[in-house]
């Protein structure tokens, strides 16, 4: 049965990479003992697979993976165990068994929101809090991309679904993060900055991403965003 | 858990795997500062994948942790993009759990374990801010103590350690502990807690000893400079291996370190007596663990860490005696949590291909052989006691199972070796790859073929083995060696299927004057590190023409210490250490290597090394 996990990464563990973060949860359910399942073969692995890989800095109150159990307690004891094994800054804070003809977590990420904060002393010289929407509402945004081969002009628009500040002067972002037209919290940043004269490097501020989105609408129909797991059922 | 990291994000962001420096990871043990009297901060001067792969510091670090009052943590060499930073920034260097300054520790503990991380040493002390000579060091100092193999010729870097541990670490760091808060308490100087350190089983404390040299370079005397210090200082060892500490909750790192697994150590020492190696006398007598205990052990670890990979660690697995016992109970524990073994050190025959069959897949897998020298009458010489038949016979076998990989190491360079036994290296290769085609009919040839990797490594003499008196070969010596090999195993017939590879010359020569030199090398290393000269273990980073410049500068010379041979009556700077075996056995074994006589093995018959009087181990088993 396929288990959708929702966990929390946050305190020095942000600096912890995807890849190893991975190998972090592979020993953590060995040492937790869950009932996972194999791949078959030689080399047998865990059957585990990743949301949307978090960047090296950030930290992140909604994250997901989806593992293949062969049998299961409780919710509520598997996320006890998982945490009484595992490490300060990595909280596991749902479980939930997905129906079987849930797509896999990765292809099913539709949108992220973050908050970012700017550190102290870092913050723009501009009145960014309200300039948050007016820049929202511009037509355009087209940013400069570079690849591998070229530089190409993108805009940035279609994909910054929400952009607001909060009371406590730090900013919310929901943006798209499908495999197509995935936009990271620094190009909104960048892009933000420059529309008022001044550059924001990445390390102005910290990016917290809050939750990662699924779109549930009918095929044509307006977007509807809900949680990842909402379309899991409690384990119980 | 601990919040604060030293380094800034700033930093963090800009590094080469931050996760090295961030501490936190499972197992790692927090304590509170306000309960604890002695903080020692434990190191591996090298970067933290190879640090933290270390068992020797598992062990301590659980050992230490285990007191009450004590709390030891971590801490390894920056790596060199780090380095640049901390220096720029003058960041001092910090202990990896609490993220606190390793100059406000107690004590430094640092395991030296090979000659070529000895500037990485200085780097430690440079970037803690810790005064790089242990005669500058006053009362605020950490007490700077060097342990591991290295410690066995402590003198090249004598100047820059307050204290050093000869042998296991089990048995004295309580006492020596205990004896650090007295003086603490009771307000003595830094002089006088070394003092009575020294006069501590196995404790060294090189600024109470005084050399004095011969015209020629060599030694004319070695004497404590105080009454009531020891002029010899014996080796520590645990005698009982099963009943001692163990962590079986070892440190799990978030990053892949070299060895990312499980380590089982089985035994201690090796009845071999291989007559280059130095272990093989260092841990003299060897010492089998309980196999019950390592049954446990296992269990409990593979839990402790969420691992999926064991690994038997030894000088040598196939000796230990309850072997096939440990490993069904290994292979039947660890399919069910599809878990790996990895068996290092096997030899090869009908049983341990067996065995690896079960657990690897022998497609992939290749096997190796260690003889180590190209012909009987070398391996007669360094007593290694490995013959042709037993290479081929394994490998008949091998090549039956379906192996089609073999890897052979051997070492160019070894007292009285000739251009023949050289040939011989090539000749033993052709051989093994002739039988595959002998003993694989044409149809059953997967890929059509077998691939022999033939490695040689430079000899270099090390202190307490029977070779500790040979002249080492020179760098254009040690490359000519090299092309001889090369070129013959070019004109085998079958020398397509093999394919060989050497060392650099330069680093086994410096490896062989720090491993025997003396206390005036302390000159050279200092110069070296002040030229920018660290993690000389790492080839990219190794300058050659800068150490042989520092030579110079010093007015010292590399052949004195690597080229020449020592006459038997010769003060060696290590002579003070009773590593367990005796000088005599060494010199016996030293004639009977150049009469090419093979000396039996620990379980065939005592040949009396001296380390009997540990009461322990083989030496009181009945063979």
């Amino acid at each position: 049965m396929k288990v959708r996990v929702k966990f929390r990464k946050f305190g020095p563990i942000r600096f912890i990479g995807h890849l190893d973060l991975m190998r972090y949860f592979q020993k953590a359910i060995r040492r937790a003992e869950l009932d996972i399942a194999y791949t078959s073969g030689f080399s047998p692995h865990q059957v585990m697979s990743f949301a949307a890989p978090l960047g090296v800095g950030l930290e992140s109150n909604g994250e997901y993976m989806d593992i293949e159990l062969n049998s299961v307690t409780t919710g509520e004891d598997m996320i006890k165990r998982l945490n009484a094994s595992g490490v300060y800054g990595i909280e596991v804070t749902a479980m939930k068994l997905l129906p079987d003809d849930a797509g896999n977590a990765m292809a099913s990420v539709a949108a992220a929101g973050y908050t970012v904060r700017f550190r102290e002393g870092r913050e723009p010289a501009f009145d960014y809090v309200n300039k948050v929407s007016d820049f929202f509402y511009k037509d355009t945004i087209p940013v400069i991309k570079e690849t591998k081969k070229n530089t190409l002009e993108i805009d940035l628009k279609p994909g910054i679904f929400k952009f607001i500040a909060n009371d406590d002067k730090s900013l919310y972002m929901l943006l798209d993060a499908s495999s197509s037209g995935n936009i990271k919290p620094s190009q909104v940043m960048e892009a933000f900055g420059a529309e008022y004269g001044e550059t924001l490097p990445d390390k102005a501020y910290t990016v917290t991403r809050e939750e990662t989105y699924m779109d549930i609408s009918k095929k044509g129909r307006r977007r509807k965003l809900v949680p990842l797991d909402t379309i899991g059922i409690e384990i119980l | 858990m601990n919040y604060k990291l030293a380094l800034s994000d700033d930093i963090l962001m800009k590094i080469e795997k931050p996760a090295r420096y961030i501490g936190n990871e499972v197992n790692a043990v927090m304590k509170n500062k306000e309960d604890i009297d002695v903080r020692f901060a434990m190191c591996f001067p090298d970067v933290y994948e190879i640090g933290m792969s270390h068992l020797g510091m598992q062990i301590l670090y659980d050992m230490f942790n285990q007191m009450e009052d004590v709390w030891c943590e971590r801490v390894f060499s920056p790596w060199v993009d780090l380095d640049k930073i901390m220096r720029e920034e003058k960041i001092t260097l910090f202990a990896l759990e609490s993220q606190d300054p390793i100059k406000d520790f107690d004590f430094l503990g640092i395991t030296i374990q090979y000659e070529m991380c000895y500037t990485n040493i200085l780097q430690i002390l440079d970037l803690s801010q810790i005064p790089l000579f242990a005669a500058d060091r006053d009362e605020n100092c950490p007490i700077v103590i060097g342990g591991g193999p290295c410690a066995y010729n402590p003198e090249p870097i004598a100047e820059f350690f307050d204290l050093f541990y000869i042998g296991e670490g089990e048995t004295q760091y309580e006492n020596l502990i205990a004896l650090y808060k007295e003086y603490k308490s009771a307000g003595y100087s830094r002089r006088e807690f070394l003092k009575h350190a020294a006069s501590l089983p196995g404790i060294y404390a090189p600024g109470l000893y005084e050399v004095k040299y011969h015209e020629d370079g060599t030694i004319a005397d070695f004497m404590p400079t105080e009454a009531g210090i020891p002029s010899v200082i014996r080796k520590e060892m645990v005698s009982d291996v099963s009943n001692t500490y163990y962590p079986q909750k070892p440190v799990v790192p978030f990053i892949k370190v070299t060895q990312d697994r499980v380590v089982l150590e089985i035994q201690r020492g090796c009845i071999r007596g291989c007559r280059f190696c130095q272990a093989g006398q260092l841990y003299r007598p060897v010492r089998e663990r309980d196999v019950d205990i390592l049954k446990q052990y296992a269990v409990e670890m593979l839990k402790n860490t969420g691992h999926e990979e064991i690994s038997l660690s030894s000088l040598s697995s196939s000796d230990y005696t309850k072997l096939p016992e440990l490993i069904d109970f290994l292979i039947e524990e660890c399919g069910k949590k599809k878990i790996n073994i990895s068996l290092p050190s096997l030899r090869i025959d009908a049983f341990s291909l067996d065995v690896m069959s079960k657990v690897q897949d022998v497609r992939k897998s290749s096997l190796t052989f260690a003889p180590e020298a190209g012909s009987q009458r070398l391996r007669n010489v360094i007593n290694k006691g490995l013959t042709k038949e037993d290479i081929i016979q394994g490998s008949t076998l091998a090549f039956q199972g379906g192996w089609t990989r073999v890897k052979l190491y051997f070492m160019l360079g070894l007292p009285t070796e000739t251009e023949e036994d050289i040939r011989g290296i090539a000749e033993l290769s052709n051989e093994i790859a002739a039988t595959f085609f002998d003993v694989v009919p044409k149809e059953e040839r997967k890929n059509g073929k077998v691939q022999i990797v033939t490695s040689t490594s430079f000899f270099v003499p090390k202190p307490f083995t029977p070779f500790q008196w040979a002249g080492q070969c020179t760098k254009e010596e040690f490359l000519e060696k090299a092309y001889q090999t090369k070129r013959a195993i070019g004109s085998q017939l079958n020398q397509k299927h093999i394919k060989y590879n050497y060392h650099e010359a330069d680093a086994s020569v410096l490896e062989g004057v720090l491993a025997r030199g003396d206390r005036k090398l302390s000159k050279v290393l200092l110069n070296v590190y002040n030229k920018g000269c660290f993690y000389d273990a790492w080839s990219e980073y190794f300058h050659n023409d800068i150490w042989m410049q520092a030579f110079e500068e010093c007015n010292l010379s590399v052949d004195f210490y690597s080229h020449r041979e020592r006459t038997l009556d010769e003060i060696l700077p290590w002579d003070f250490i009773d590593c367990g075996v005796t000088k005599e056995f060494l010199m016996r074994e030293w004639q009977k290597a150049q009469q090419e006589i093979v000396s039996e093995n620990c379980k065939q018959k005592c040949q009396g090394c001296g380390a009997a009087r540990f009461n322990c181990g083989i030496c009181i088993e009945s063979r």
